[in-house]
């Protein structure tokens, strides 16, 4: 029998695993930095960090938790995709298929559902605890804003997957929010001084959004994009420029006096 | 069952308790850590973090990034299995539930629909919510308090922003969410909802108050005089204080910031007060035009 140090030694002198790796981990200073930037997705980090990023109560990891909270959308909700038809004569069988016929199908909905409330919860929080240490403050301004983006976005990842299940639940949530676009000033139907443009039901901004007068097949499949593709792709170029930036302004934010 | 524990296990509604529970533990860390800091910037010692030494990204920072991972992980997929994700009766437009809820995160909005036209609740409020945060870098000049919690160097930055989110966006989600029953009226958790309700308010409008009907000519002026007033005053009477009691402030803000800062403060503050006058007085409109109300 070998013991766990000499397996572990035999394992990293593997062929396959130095190729991975591309070197070996001799825990020196070199190779803990070299671990960091020779990794595509830990390169993101700077080699060393200031202690605090490392205790939680400073940040709270609350950037870091929307972040993990993104990705495990994106991996249930592609899942989910294989299931679902943004048509209004699947779209609700689909999601019963996923409660009777799909295995695993209840769970994956629901780390979808929950994971997305979660999601909300913590980018705001992330917010506030952006705000409480001064962060946003230079140089850091700019990527303040990015942020004020990424927090719409959020709202409007949440908002546009509550229509997908076609159920009365979504159906009417989506109805009360789209008809705030109506009252638009100038641009929707019942917004003041849009009488002057000629805005009716069927040119005003609400019609815009929903593809029709009323919230029917060609919503769902507008909510469906934007949901699916649209707005996560616009997240991850944000969230790519947010995590850039957090670097480029020095890091997490150190008190400056 | 009681109703109370009926409308907070909800489904949907557990994450709002979920929110409350954060919301408020991390708020008290945050002024805790501020207060704390506070000591030690009065001592003239170095507040948290000043004094901080540099460590490997690989493995703590990794590591930590991992335990974090997990742990979130864990508590999703427990969540996931102790609760179902409701699913309702197939989309139906002929049949309209009551009360009809936005998605939760805008249901502070919906209820400013109580207090405010839909175009003033649902658009212009919502988009300068959204220019009021990206503009708080830019407007706050203060330099202090960059980098770490404290509450005595920033005072009132930090008033305001957690009476906008704490009070006007998270309490007014909680209210829509708990306490807004069929017809949009006040239900106490524990009240049953009765579809039956008519509560019969008889609101009116501010110039009718005096006894001017709010559509004639002389309501329209005195309506314009009166959100004229608000703004104009609310705008030059801050100014005129500083001007006499801080006048370096007022030369280091600048005009441009100073009026953007008035104006986002000034609209912020209409919406407690918009509420009084809705809740206490019954007054609905203080201005009625031929084109929108007020
Ligand atoms: C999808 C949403 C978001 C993601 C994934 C995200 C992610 C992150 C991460 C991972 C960090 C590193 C430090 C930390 O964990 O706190 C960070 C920092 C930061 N975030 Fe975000 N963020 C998001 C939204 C926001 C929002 C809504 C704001 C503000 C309005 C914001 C403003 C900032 C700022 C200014 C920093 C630098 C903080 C510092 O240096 O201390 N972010 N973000």
């Amino acid at each position: 029998m070998k013991s766990l140090p000499e397996i572990s030694e035999k394992v990293r002198k593997n062929l396959i695993w130095k190729s991975i790796f591309r070197r070996d981990y001799r825990n020196s200073i070199r190779d803990r930095a070299q671990a960091v930037f020779g990794n595509v997705f830990l390169h993101l980090h700077p080699v060393q960090v200031r202690e605090s990023a490392v205790k939680l109560r400073f940040t709270w990891g609350m950037g870091g938790i929307t972040f993990f909270a993104f990705i495990l959308l994106v991996i249930t909700g592609v899942v989910l995709m294989f299931y679902y038809h943004p048509s209004i004569d699947q779209a609700y069988t689909d999601i019963k298929d996923l409660e009777f016929q799909v295995p695993f199908g209840v769970i994956l909905r629901n780390l979808h559902r929950w994971g997305a409330h979660f999601m909300v919860i913590v980018v705001m929080i992330h917010m506030f605890r952006v705000f409480m240490t001064g962060s946003y403050k230079a140089p850091r301004q700019f990527n303040w804003g990015i942020g004020v983006f990424l927090l719409v976005l959020t709202f409007l990842l949440s908002f546009t997957g509550y229509l997908t299940p076609w159920d009365q639940l979504g159906f009417w949530a989506i109805t009360v929010g789209t008809n705030m676009g109506a009252a638009t000033p100038l641009l929707g139907y019942q917004g003041p001084f849009s009488e002057y443009l000629h805005i009716t039901p069927y040119n005003d901004i609400r019609f815009a959004l929903l593809g029709g007068a009323q919230v029917g097949g060609n919503a769902l499949l507008r909510s469906y994009i934007w949901h699916c593709v649209a707005i996560p792709l616009i997240s991850i170029i944000l969230m790519f420029v947010h995590f850039w930036r957090v670097r480029k302004d020095g890091g997490i934010s150190k008190p400056q006096k | 069952m009681n109703p109370f524990i009926q409308i907070i296990t909800q489904p949907d509604n557990i994450a709002i308790v979920i929110m409350i529970i954060m919301v408020t533990f991390f708020t008290g860390w945050a002024f805790q850590q501020a207060f704390d800091n506070d000591k030690l910037l009065a001592a003239g010692r170095p507040v948290d973090g000043e004094n901080d030494k540099f460590i490997d990204t690989f493995k703590p920072l990794v590591r930590i990034e991992l335990l974090i991972a997990i742990v979130v992980m864990v508590g999703l997929t427990v969540w996931s299995i102790a609760v179902d994700a409701p699913l309702e009766e197939i989309a139906n437009p002929t049949i309209t539930p009551n009360p009809a809820k936005a998605p939760w995160y805008f249901l502070g909005l919906q209820e400013l629909l109580v207090y405010f036209d839909p175009w003033l609740a649902g658009v212009v409020l919502p988009s300068l919510i959204v220019v009021g945060l990206l503009a708080i870098p830019y407007i706050d000049i203060n330099p202090k308090g960059n980098g770490y919690y404290t509450f005595a160097e920033r005072k009132y930055a930090i008033i305001i922003f957690s009476f906008g989110f704490l009070v006007l966006w998270l309490l007014l989600i909680v209210i829509g969410v708990f306490f807004r029953g069929p017809g949009w009226l006040w239900y106490w958790p524990w009240q049953e909802w009765d579809h039956a309700r008519v509560v019969f308010e008889p609101t009116r409008d501010l110039t009718s108050v005096i006894g001017i009907d709010s559509r004639s000519l002389p309501g329209f002026l005195i309506g314009a005089f009166v959100v004229g007033s608000y703004l104009a005053g609310g705008m030059i009477a801050p100014y005129r204080y500083w001007k006499k009691n801080n006048p370096e402030l007022l030369s280091q803000l600048g005009m441009v910031r100073y009026i953007t800062i008035m104006f986002l403060f000034i609209t912020m503050m209409s919406i407690p007060i918009k509420m009084v006058l809705r809740l206490v007085f019954l007054i609905k409109y203080i201005w009625i035009t031929p084109w929108f109300n007020v």
